[in-house]
């Protein structure tokens, strides 16, 4: 049973993973570059739906939407501010940039919301799961995030299959010039794609402070490594990289840390990503990448 | 004399240029020392502004001259630290001199780093862009991870390795722990000062240059700016990119081992052995310019002096180095700003050439 319960946790974890990872893999797929300040976009929507429930009151649910929203603005005014001026430079200067962006990000939370940890209350309360006559408890927490990732995985490639601002997404990704020439709003699908990325992160951020209630300015960061890590696992610029790439990303930290040792679980984690890279050097469901002369 | 240094091979020039800069910078310094014009907080910095310097001429060796992407500087930088310390505490009790047990233990911590970088590039460097960094993030935060789990003790049986506790060593009664797990080493003795961290910031330097002016230097170069046509041509790929990105390992080592012999404790946190490191390192090599030695020492010691500068503005000055990091980035890379420089310094010369006439 207790293998169980471990390997629901780690599904859940694994779920959040997956939604970051989502943000990271298509801003990657589409802009080309590694979005470090991802991880503290998180951060922020946390801190907006925490100074919304506990200082003001709010209703959960609009306090949730509001976390998304300002996190979508902040998506793209980075986007506009940071990353734009600097399309066709070096990818390394644009990678520093973002870098730059994650400082000012979590120096500005440290700033506002101050350097203690906050506990975090979570947005779902509703009562646990007993299954198997009390043996298996789910929390309401794990089911809610669980089935958000699978909502969020479907209307994602729906929206990309079926809408016309998907297809334009694929296009730039493919080849950014071409898409160009073929009349896609080449700058306005590179924002579209940062604002779903960054409400896919506050919404990733919610679900990971409901199931680890402790919030500071550098709660983004390492989750925010893990789910690039995921994206990579998958293969980078892969949707369903992404999803794979994260659930099993969070199940072998959980079981890792319960059957093997709770300190080694990120080594577990990053040794894991390794021999899969060793194996399949563009990840899980990476494309092969050809080389020209 | 003037004419020697113009007719000397341009590559030799900027050689002695960035030599006479640091050497420059360290009699000022030593200077203003002896004149107690440098506040404790700043002599604190020397030592750190020497390491950050050193391992950002190895990061810049591999990213700017080997082409590389590589995170997980900071976890050779670690290698290097930990075993120097492990070896002076090994060797303290000995009456070995001191001198030369700091530079045995320099010797240790470079090969350490070295062979761990030599042999993490053999799986590495298969790979290519994102992904090897990624790997090499990777492998940095597991050589943090595993240390931060690992006891050695010592006692007359011998050493006692564990992965677990103290206890779990089973020392005997006259045995210590040596390393002692997230505890780390302690009461290692200050060895480094200002002066040896100036000679081997000088030595890298002197190793780096040799190497990219070398035969095997233009070989990693060619690599670099074409891997196809680099292979086309005979060059053993895998053997070049192993050797830069080992002796970059290895100087990340030195770097490690000042680091470790300036503190009392060492231990492998986050902030001084995690990604965050690598990434500050990498700041460095990129803002100082990919493959200019001199730009990474001058970068490494601005970045790192800024924030103390702006210490007088309390809170807000992570804030502000944040801010000053991206407007620096926008400022040198962003295609537009650099089309409007060219255009507005060619502007002020038309002007000055209409006024002349």
């Amino acid at each position: 049973m207790s293998f169980l319960s471990y390997l629901i946790n780690g599904l859940s974890l694994g779920s959040v993973y997956a939604i970051i990872a989502l943000g990271y893999t298509m801003v990657y797929g589409i802009a080309k570059m590694l979005n470090f300040a991802h991880g503290d976009v998180i951060m922020i929507g946390c801190y907006v739906v925490f100074t919304l429930m506990s200082q003001y009151g709010v209703h959960p649910g609009i306090s949730i939407l509001a976390a998304i929203l300002i996190c979508t603005c902040l998506g793209v005014v980075i986007e506009k501010i940071a990353y734009k001026p600097l399309r066709g430079a070096n990818s390394l200067a644009v990678l520093i940039t973002a870098i730059g962006v994650s400082y000012f990000l979590q120096n500005l939370a440290l700033l506002i919301f101050g350097a203690d940890t906050k506990s975090f209350t979570s947005v779902v309360n509703m009562p646990p799961l007993h299954l198997a006559g009390g043996k298996l408890t789910i929390s309401a927490v794990t089911i809610v995030t669980v089935l958000s990732c699978i909502v969020i995985m479907i209307a994602l490639m729906l929206f990309i299959r079926k809408t016309r601002a998907g297809q334009a997404m694929l296009a730039v990704s493919e080849d950014r010039d071409a898409a160009q020439l073929m009349g896609v709003n080449v700058n306005g699908t590179i924002s579209l794609t940062f604002a779903i990325g960054s409400g896919l992160a506050a919404i990733a951020g919610i679900l990971l402070c409901s199931a680890y209630p402790t919030l500071s300015p550098y709660t983004g960061a390492m989750p925010g490594i893990k789910a690039f890590t995921a994206a990579v696992f998958g293969g980078i610029g892969s949707i369903p990289g992404a999803f794979v790439g994260g659930l099993v990303l969070g199940i072998i930290e959980i079981l890792g840390r319960a059957y093997i040792s709770s300190q080694l679980s990120d080594a577990i984690v990053f040794a894991v990503l390794i021999l899969v890279l060793l194996i399949k050097p563009t990840g899980l469901l990476g494309k092969p990448i050809q080389e020209k002369v | 004399m003037k004419t020697g240094i113009k007719n000397m091979k341009k590559e030799v020039r900027g050689q002695l240029i960035t030599y006479g800069l640091v050497i420059g910078v360290f009699i000022i310094v030593q200077v203003m020392l002896s004149l107690g014009m440098i506040s404790n907080l700043m002599q604190g910095l020397l030592v750190p502004l020497c390491t950050y310097s050193i391992v950002a001429v190895a990061l810049n060796l591999c990213v700017g001259y080997l082409g590389e992407l590589s995170l997980g500087h900071a976890g050779f930088m670690c290698v290097g630290a930990f075993s120097s310390a492990f070896f002076t505490k090994c060797t303290m009790t000995t009456g070995l001199n001191e001198n030369v047990r700091f530079f045995l233990a320099l010797l240790v911590g470079t090969l350490t780093a070295a062979l761990f970088g030599y042999l993490i590039g053999i799986p590495v460097l298969r790979l290519r862009g994102d992904y090897l960094a990624i790997v090499t993030l990777a492998f940095g935060e597991i050589i943090k991870n595993v240390i931060n789990v690992l006891y050695i003790g010592r006692d007359s049986a011998g050493f006692h390795f564990g992965m677990k506790d103290e206890t779990s060593l089973g020392l005997g009664e006259d045995g210590e722990v040596l390393v002692n797990g997230a505890k780390g080493i302690m009461r290692t003795p200050h060895q480094s000062t200002f002066t040896i961290g100036v000679i081997l910031l000088l030595i890298s330097l002197f190793v780096c240059f040799q190497l990219v002016n070398s035969r095997s230097g233009r070989a990693i170069m060619a690599i670099r700016d074409n891997r196809i046509a680099a292979e086309s041509v005979g060059i053993p790929i895998t053997k070049y990119k192993l050797l830069a990105f080992t002796i970059s390992a290895a100087i990340a080592g030195i770097g490690g081992v000042l680091y470790a012999h300036n503190l009392s404790t060492l231990t492998a946190q986050p902030a001084n052995f995690g990604y965050n490191m690598s990434i500050m390192i990498l700041v460095f090599v990129v803002l100082g310019g990919m493959g200019s030695f001199r730009g990474s020492v001058i970068a490494a010691v601005l970045l790192t002096m800024l924030p103390e500068i702006l210490r007088g503005l309390a809170d807000y000055r992570m804030l502000i180095y944040a801010i000053v990091l991206i407007a620096m980035m926008l400022f040198n890379w962003s295609p537009k700003l650099i089309e409007f420089r060219k255009k507005f310094i060619a502007d002020v010369f038309k002007k000055k050439e209409k006024e002349a006439a």
